[in-house]
């Protein structure tokens, strides 16, 4: 083999495991997320879902409110629409309910959110909060497919409405095979579209308060990638020049 | 003389400045010949200067404690101005070290920089790839999530398999009965200061014993056989400016690759900072699959193929520390009459391809679940495929002595060829 070759198929094995999921098992298969992290409309709504439906229980307790101004809103805007807990704009997201307690309530303490966007995934999220069905065998009443027997109930359910678990069986290439799907029994105040689009909007949200420097970090990206082109340019020369001699 | 010659001599009869430049640098005679794979050296010193500088700055917002340790990190991402970045460098330096260092003894095994007179070289490199794993483990603890956290109870539970001591080891290295608070400040001061200190004393001695030898090259010919009447080698060049200008050109592609990873890809697919480990250590959780980084990962494959035996998992823990302890070897197992693979014959090439394929399907199985090929039998199939792999990885350095022996070689020529 010619060292050309091998250099070749070395960089495209070393390459190659990048391709594949870290993650492994057999997990249910997720939605896709249709978020934007450059759409600041869907972000600031996504934080008014938050504040008023997760921030009861959840925390974010690395997340700033004067964060947001990095969304478009002033500290101003913060203030009056989407502080309940704390007076002050600096503050960290934290809630008044205790750990200890919650836990009791819900048989584990609610995790905090600030970075759950990274550990769980845009999709994981946006699939988990549209799949909770009825299930009379919960103390809460509530289950859901993607996340089976959570201790949160659906908090969402006036505006998504109430779902069932439906399992048919039918045959299939090996014998017989389960289907299990939601189906709406009664519906919310919000129709099925406008609940998913509120749901992308509070994932966006998470995938933003995550990361908040990510958009920058991307923009700056660009830059320093063009600066490295432009020395790399340079050097090149450079050594082409120094080693015009050597034979 | 001039006002900065006076300085200079001034300096030099008090310490020896133009003697070092000119002994490692100027008149620092390499060959004319070095390819693409001979970036990777220099490449690894500006990674390792890169982690201790950005390191540094960490320390200075990082809390070692196991109450404030995740939070801390968060603070350094989001609160601390340009904090992100450092951090991002770090933890993308942590993964590229070992990209680089791998592609770096890679060279060695193609072009037969461990041979003579360049064992003490080698050995010397492979005590630094012992720090470093030593070191990326130590400081993968900090962020205090929950891959940190159980990525080092499972390695410190494996000196727990050690017959009759084991236990008592454990708990010495934790410095409690189960990964805690004071596990987390000693792996602190080992990670920043301990690891570090015996990193640098080895890359200096690296370098000096590479200075006193001479590079290899991708002939494996010695250079310094063949001299002009002034005594330098005619297939020379001096490693300034020639080296330092070609060099410049690896840093720049380098540094674009890893700004790109930096800047767009900080997680790399959950490669080089681990999804789970953005959730806080629990002690009372044990993650369903726990993967340790990649880099890791061809060796926790071997470790989770070999079997229990006689009541004990220490077998594993064997196999896995024979599998870094084998390197040091080989400058001794290798019998070849040539060094580069330009002059190797079949034999040879066909086993170097077969452990290239060895290492990496092992650390493929490494970040899978055991189970995940189905099962053959009773056995899993991806554990089935790691017993072969870790077998081939052996064999490459086991059966050298005679494959070297037997394999049909070219002449070496007596000068570089272009």
């Amino acid at each position: 083999m010619r060292i050309e070759t091998m250099t070749r198929l070395l960089l495209l094995i070393l390459l190659l495991p990048l391709g594949a999921q870290a993650a492994g098992g057999n997990e249910p298969s997720l939605d896709r997320a249709p978020i934007d992290i450059k759409d600041a409309a869907s972000i600031q709504r996504g934080a008014q879902v938050f504040v008023n439906y997760c921030l009861n229980c959840h925390s974010a307790q690395y997340m700033r409110y004067n964060r947001l101004t990095d969304i478009g809103l002033t500290e101003k805007q913060i203030a009056e629409n989407l502080m309940f807990a704390t007076t002050k704009v600096g503050d960290t997201m934290t809630v008044a309910a205790p750990a200890k307690a919650a836990a009791q309530w819900f048989g584990a303490a609610p995790p905090d959110l600030s970075v759950i966007a990274r550990s769980r995934g845009a999709d994981w999220l946006y699939s988990y909060l549209r799949s909770y069905y009825r299930d009379d065998a919960r103390s809460t009443g509530w289950n859901n497919t993607v996340f089976p027997n959570v201790g949160m109930p659906n908090v969402l359910w006036e505006l998504q409405g109430q779902q069932v678990l439906k399992v048919s069986e039918h045959e299939g290439a090996h014998g017989k095979e389960q289907v299990r799907s939601l189906v709406l029994e009664t519906p919310g105040t919000m129709s099925a579209p406008a609940y998913d689009r509120l749901v992308a909007d509070l994932v966006n949200y998470l995938v933003f308060m995550g990361e908040p420097v990510r958009s920058q970090r991307m923009q700056m990206g660009y830059g320093v990638l063009l600066g490295l082109a432009v020395l790399f340019v340079l050097v090149y020369l450079l050594k082409k020049e120094y080693w015009k001699d050597i034979h | 003389m001039t006002r900065s010659q006076a300085v200079l001599s001034w300096i030099d009869e008090r310490f020896p400045l133009t003697k070092l430049w000119k002994e490692h640098l100027a008149e620092y005679y390499a060959p004319k010949n070095f390819n693409f794979w001979y970036y990777f050296g220099s490449l690894a010193l500006l990674v390792l200067v890169l982690q201790i500088v950005t390191g540094i700055f960490l320390t200075m917002n990082y809390k070692p404690d196991a109450a404030q340790a995740f939070g801390s990190v968060e603070y350094i991402m989001r609160d601390v101005p340009g904090g992100w970045i450092i951090r991002y460098m770090h933890s993308t330096g942590a993964s590229m070290f070992f990209v680089v260092v791998y592609l770096h003894m890679f060279r060695a095994l193609l072009y037969g920089s461990h041979r003579k007179p360049r064992e003490l070289l080698w050995v010397l490199g492979v005590l630094i790839y012992l720090c470093l794993m030593a070191e990326a483990f130590f400081g993968y603890l900090l962020p205090w999530g929950q891959m940190s956290y159980w990525g080092a109870q499972v390695i410190v539970n494996l000196f727990g398999a050690v017959p009759l001591i084991g236990e008592d080891l454990a708990v010495w290295i934790r410095g409690d009965y189960v990964v805690s608070d004071a596990t987390l400040n000693r792996f602190f001061a080992f990670h920043v200061i301990a690891i570090p200190l015996v990193l640098l004393g080895l890359v200096v001695a690296h370098i000096i014993a590479l200075h006193e030898v001479g590079s290899n090259n991708p002939d494996g010919v010695e250079i310094k056989k063949t001299k002009d009447p002034s005594g330098k080698p005619v297939d020379g060049i001096p490693f300034h400016p020639y080296y330092t200008v070609k060099d410049m050109v690896g840093v720049v592609v380098f540094l674009a690759v890893f700004s790109f990873i930096i800047f767009f890809a900080p997680e790399m697919g959950g490669y080089f900072l681990e999804y789970n480990n953005f959730i806080p250590a629990d002690p009372l959780k044990t993650p369903t699959h726990i993967a340790p980084v990649w880099y890791f990962t061809p060796f926790y494959a071997m470790l989770r193929a070999v079997p229990a035996f006689a009541g004990t998992q220490f077998w594993g823990v064997l196999v896995m520390g024979a599998a870094v302890v084998i390197l040091f070897a080989l400058p001794w197992l290798d019998r070849s009459p040539v060094k580069s693979i330009r002059y190797r014959g079949p034999v040879y090439k066909f086993a170097l391809a077969l452990f290239v394929v060895s290492f990496v399907v092992l650390g493929y199985l490494g970040v899978k679940p055991t189970d995940f090929l189905g099962k053959i039998g009773e056995l899993d199939t991806a554990v089935i495929l790691a017993r072969l792999f870790t077998a081939v990885y052996f064999l490459f350095f086991l059966l050298m002595p005679w494959y070297t022996r037997i394999d049909s070689t070219k002449p070496e020529p007596k000068r570089l060829t272009h």
